[in-house]
Protein backbone atom coordinates (compact mmCIF):
# COMPACT_ATOMS: atom_id res chain seq x y z
CA UNK A 1 0.00 0.00 0.00
CA UNK A 2 1.31 3.44 -0.95
CA UNK A 3 2.26 5.42 2.08
CA UNK A 4 1.83 8.81 0.40
CA UNK A 5 -1.79 8.24 -0.51
CA UNK A 6 -4.14 10.37 1.53
CA UNK A 7 -7.90 10.30 1.67
CA UNK A 8 -8.17 12.91 -1.08
CA UNK A 9 -6.22 10.94 -3.67
CA UNK A 10 -9.21 9.88 -5.69
CA UNK A 11 -11.03 13.21 -5.82
CA UNK A 12 -10.82 14.58 -9.34
CA UNK A 13 -10.56 18.29 -9.89
CA UNK A 14 -13.68 19.44 -11.73
CA UNK A 15 -13.89 23.04 -12.91
CA UNK A 16 -16.91 24.56 -11.18
CA UNK A 17 -18.19 26.81 -13.92
CA UNK A 18 -17.02 25.05 -17.10
CA UNK A 19 -17.43 21.33 -16.32
CA UNK A 20 -20.12 20.91 -18.99
CA UNK A 21 -17.82 21.87 -21.89
CA UNK A 22 -16.25 18.40 -21.81
CA UNK A 23 -19.15 16.50 -23.33
CA UNK A 24 -21.70 17.44 -26.01
CA UNK A 25 -24.57 16.04 -23.93
CA UNK A 26 -23.59 18.22 -20.98
CA UNK A 27 -23.49 21.23 -23.31
CA UNK A 28 -26.99 20.36 -24.55
CA UNK A 29 -28.17 20.03 -20.95
CA UNK A 30 -26.80 23.48 -20.10
CA UNK A 31 -28.26 25.00 -23.28
CA UNK A 32 -31.64 23.67 -22.15
CA UNK A 33 -31.20 25.19 -18.70
CA UNK A 34 -30.08 28.56 -20.07
CA UNK A 35 -33.32 28.89 -22.11
CA UNK A 36 -34.97 29.68 -18.75
CA UNK A 37 -33.09 33.01 -18.63
CA UNK A 38 -34.70 34.10 -21.89
CA UNK A 39 -38.14 32.78 -21.00
CA UNK A 40 -37.93 34.45 -17.58
CA UNK A 41 -36.89 37.80 -19.07
CA UNK A 42 -39.59 37.51 -21.74
CA UNK A 43 -42.26 36.81 -19.12
CA UNK A 44 -41.18 39.92 -17.22
CA UNK A 45 -41.59 41.80 -20.50
CA UNK A 46 -45.16 40.45 -20.70
CA UNK A 47 -45.76 41.55 -17.08
CA UNK A 48 -44.69 45.08 -18.05
CA UNK A 49 -46.83 44.95 -21.21
CA UNK A 50 -49.92 44.07 -19.14
CA UNK A 51 -49.11 46.85 -16.67
CA UNK A 52 -48.82 49.34 -19.57
CA UNK A 53 -52.17 48.17 -20.97
CA UNK A 54 -53.70 48.82 -17.55
CA UNK A 55 -52.17 52.32 -17.54
CA UNK A 56 -53.72 53.28 -20.89
CA UNK A 57 -53.00 53.69 -24.62
CA UNK A 58 -50.15 56.22 -24.18
CA UNK A 59 -48.28 54.03 -21.71
CA UNK A 60 -48.68 51.05 -24.05
CA UNK A 61 -47.36 53.13 -26.96
CA UNK A 62 -44.25 53.94 -24.87
CA UNK A 63 -43.79 50.22 -24.30
CA UNK A 64 -44.01 49.59 -28.06
CA UNK A 65 -41.35 52.25 -28.74
CA UNK A 66 -38.91 50.26 -26.57
CA UNK A 67 -39.90 47.06 -28.39
CA UNK A 68 -39.08 48.72 -31.76
CA UNK A 69 -35.48 49.46 -30.69
CA UNK A 70 -32.64 47.27 -32.08
CA UNK A 71 -32.25 45.80 -28.60
CA UNK A 72 -35.95 44.94 -28.52
CA UNK A 73 -35.71 43.20 -31.90
CA UNK A 74 -32.55 41.31 -30.87
CA UNK A 75 -34.19 40.28 -27.59
CA UNK A 76 -37.24 38.91 -29.40
CA UNK A 77 -35.14 36.99 -31.94
CA UNK A 78 -32.98 35.39 -29.24
CA UNK A 79 -36.02 34.58 -27.12
CA UNK A 80 -37.75 32.98 -30.11
CA UNK A 81 -34.71 30.72 -30.69
CA UNK A 82 -34.45 29.89 -26.97
CA UNK A 83 -38.20 29.17 -26.80
CA UNK A 84 -38.01 26.81 -29.79
CA UNK A 85 -35.09 24.97 -28.17
CA UNK A 86 -36.99 24.77 -24.88
CA UNK A 87 -40.10 23.38 -26.60
CA UNK A 88 -38.34 20.68 -28.63
CA UNK A 89 -36.11 19.59 -25.74
CA UNK A 90 -39.09 19.61 -23.35
CA UNK A 91 -41.29 17.47 -25.61
CA UNK A 92 -38.47 15.07 -26.40
CA UNK A 93 -38.10 14.01 -22.76
CA UNK A 94 -41.84 13.63 -22.07
CA UNK A 95 -41.71 9.79 -22.35
CA UNK A 96 -39.16 9.73 -19.51
CA UNK A 97 -40.90 12.45 -17.50
CA UNK A 98 -44.39 10.96 -17.71
CA UNK A 99 -44.48 7.39 -19.01
CA UNK A 100 -48.04 6.24 -19.77
CA UNK A 101 -49.04 2.65 -19.07
CA UNK A 102 -51.73 1.05 -21.24
CA UNK A 103 -52.69 -2.35 -19.87
CA UNK A 104 -49.47 -4.30 -19.40
CA UNK A 105 -47.39 -2.27 -21.84
CA UNK A 106 -45.97 1.21 -21.75
CA UNK A 107 -47.10 3.49 -24.57
CA UNK A 108 -44.29 3.97 -27.10
CA UNK A 109 -42.20 7.09 -26.53
CA UNK A 110 -42.67 8.09 -30.15
CA UNK A 111 -46.44 8.34 -29.68
CA UNK A 112 -46.10 10.50 -26.54
CA UNK A 113 -43.57 12.83 -28.17
CA UNK A 114 -45.59 12.94 -31.41
CA UNK A 115 -48.78 13.80 -29.56
CA UNK A 116 -47.04 16.74 -27.88
CA UNK A 117 -45.75 18.04 -31.20
CA UNK A 118 -49.24 17.79 -32.72
CA UNK A 119 -50.79 19.70 -29.78
CA UNK A 120 -47.97 22.26 -29.99
CA UNK A 121 -48.55 22.87 -33.72
CA UNK A 122 -52.33 23.01 -33.25
CA UNK A 123 -52.09 25.63 -30.46
CA UNK A 124 -49.56 27.66 -32.45
CA UNK A 125 -51.77 27.69 -35.56
CA UNK A 126 -54.81 28.58 -33.45
CA UNK A 127 -53.03 31.55 -31.85
CA UNK A 128 -51.63 32.64 -35.23
CA UNK A 129 -55.07 32.50 -36.86
CA UNK A 130 -56.66 34.57 -34.08
CA UNK A 131 -53.65 36.76 -33.43
CA UNK A 132 -52.36 37.94 -36.79
CA UNK B 1 -43.96 13.53 9.64
CA UNK B 2 -42.19 16.53 8.20
CA UNK B 3 -43.75 18.16 5.18
CA UNK B 4 -41.78 19.01 2.07
CA UNK B 5 -42.53 21.93 -0.23
CA UNK B 6 -40.89 20.11 -3.14
CA UNK B 7 -44.10 18.81 -4.77
CA UNK B 8 -45.45 22.39 -5.02
CA UNK B 9 -42.25 23.81 -6.51
CA UNK B 10 -41.89 20.81 -8.81
CA UNK B 11 -45.55 20.92 -9.87
CA UNK B 12 -45.33 24.61 -10.81
CA UNK B 13 -42.05 23.91 -12.61
CA UNK B 14 -43.55 21.09 -14.68
CA UNK B 15 -46.80 22.89 -15.47
CA UNK B 16 -44.87 26.05 -16.39
CA UNK B 17 -42.45 24.09 -18.56
CA UNK B 18 -45.36 22.59 -20.47
CA UNK B 19 -47.28 25.88 -20.78
CA UNK B 20 -44.19 27.77 -22.02
CA UNK B 21 -43.22 24.93 -24.38
CA UNK B 22 -46.68 25.04 -25.97
CA UNK B 23 -47.26 28.81 -26.12
CA UNK B 24 -44.04 30.85 -25.80
CA UNK B 25 -42.60 30.21 -29.31
CA UNK B 26 -45.73 31.50 -31.08
CA UNK B 27 -46.01 34.41 -28.62
CA UNK B 28 -42.38 35.46 -29.19
CA UNK B 29 -42.99 35.18 -32.92
CA UNK B 30 -45.93 37.59 -32.60
CA UNK B 31 -43.98 40.06 -30.46
CA UNK B 32 -41.06 39.83 -32.90
CA UNK B 33 -43.47 40.78 -35.71
CA UNK B 34 -44.61 43.68 -33.51
CA UNK B 35 -41.01 44.78 -32.94
CA UNK B 36 -40.51 44.74 -36.74
CA UNK B 37 -43.61 46.97 -37.21
CA UNK B 38 -45.74 44.16 -38.70
CA UNK B 39 -48.02 44.49 -35.68
CA UNK B 40 -50.37 41.50 -35.43
CA UNK B 41 -53.89 42.37 -34.24
CA UNK B 42 -53.34 40.49 -30.96
CA UNK B 43 -50.60 42.84 -29.87
CA UNK B 44 -52.49 46.11 -30.24
CA UNK B 45 -53.72 48.08 -27.23
CA UNK B 46 -57.37 47.59 -28.20
CA UNK B 47 -57.12 43.80 -28.53
CA UNK B 48 -55.10 43.27 -25.32
CA UNK B 49 -57.40 45.60 -23.41
CA UNK B 50 -60.53 43.81 -24.67
CA UNK B 51 -59.04 40.41 -23.84
CA UNK B 52 -58.07 41.48 -20.33
CA UNK B 53 -61.46 43.04 -19.70
CA UNK B 54 -63.14 39.60 -19.66
CA UNK B 55 -62.74 37.31 -16.65
CA UNK B 56 -61.75 34.38 -18.83
CA UNK B 57 -59.11 36.53 -20.53
CA UNK B 58 -57.75 37.72 -17.17
CA UNK B 59 -57.62 34.12 -15.95
CA UNK B 60 -55.77 32.81 -19.02
CA UNK B 61 -53.21 35.64 -18.92
CA UNK B 62 -52.72 35.32 -15.15
CA UNK B 63 -52.28 31.55 -15.15
CA UNK B 64 -49.87 31.61 -18.08
CA UNK B 65 -47.72 34.46 -16.71
CA UNK B 66 -47.62 32.91 -13.23
CA UNK B 67 -46.63 29.44 -14.45
CA UNK B 68 -44.03 30.89 -16.80
CA UNK B 69 -42.51 33.04 -14.02
CA UNK B 70 -42.27 30.17 -11.51
CA UNK B 71 -40.95 27.76 -14.10
CA UNK B 72 -38.13 30.04 -15.15
CA UNK B 73 -37.35 31.14 -11.57
CA UNK B 74 -36.95 27.54 -10.45
CA UNK B 75 -34.91 26.58 -13.50
CA UNK B 76 -32.65 29.63 -13.16
CA UNK B 77 -31.98 28.57 -9.57
CA UNK B 78 -30.79 25.15 -10.81
CA UNK B 79 -28.83 26.83 -13.63
CA UNK B 80 -27.00 29.09 -11.15
CA UNK B 81 -25.97 25.98 -9.21
CA UNK B 82 -24.77 24.31 -12.41
CA UNK B 83 -22.60 27.34 -13.19
CA UNK B 84 -20.85 26.87 -9.85
CA UNK B 85 -22.73 29.48 -7.82
CA UNK B 86 -23.18 27.92 -4.40
CA UNK B 87 -25.16 30.59 -2.52
CA UNK B 88 -28.39 28.73 -3.23
CA UNK B 89 -30.47 30.32 -0.47
CA UNK B 90 -29.73 33.86 -1.67
CA UNK B 91 -30.34 32.92 -5.32
CA UNK B 92 -33.60 31.17 -4.38
CA UNK B 93 -34.84 34.15 -2.36
CA UNK B 94 -34.03 36.63 -5.17
CA UNK B 95 -35.57 34.54 -7.97
CA UNK B 96 -38.72 33.50 -6.09
CA UNK B 97 -39.20 37.10 -4.91
CA UNK B 98 -39.01 38.39 -8.48
CA UNK B 99 -41.51 35.70 -9.52
CA UNK B 100 -43.81 36.65 -6.63
CA UNK B 101 -43.62 40.37 -7.44
CA UNK B 102 -44.34 39.61 -11.12
CA UNK B 103 -47.33 37.48 -10.14
CA UNK B 104 -48.78 40.14 -7.81
CA UNK B 105 -48.14 42.95 -10.31
CA UNK B 106 -49.89 41.00 -13.07
CA UNK B 107 -52.84 40.32 -10.77
CA UNK B 108 -53.25 44.00 -9.86
CA UNK B 109 -52.80 45.16 -13.47
CA UNK B 110 -55.43 42.70 -14.70
CA UNK B 111 -57.88 43.66 -11.94
CA UNK B 112 -57.61 47.34 -12.89
CA UNK B 113 -58.58 46.64 -16.52
CA UNK B 114 -62.34 46.88 -16.92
Amino acid sequence: MGKKMNKNSYIREVPRASWFLKQPRYIRYMAREVTSLFIGAYTLMLVIAIKRVAEGPDAFQNFLEILYSPLGILFNISTLLAALYHSTSWFNVTPQAMPIQWGEEFVSGRIIVGAHYIIWIAISILILVFGV
Amino acid sequence: MSKSNKPIVWGLFAAGGMATALVTPVLTFLTLLTALHFTPSLFTYECLHTMASYWIGKLIIFVFVTLSLWHSAHRMRITAHDFGIRSDLLIAIILYCVAAIGTILTGFSLLSIH
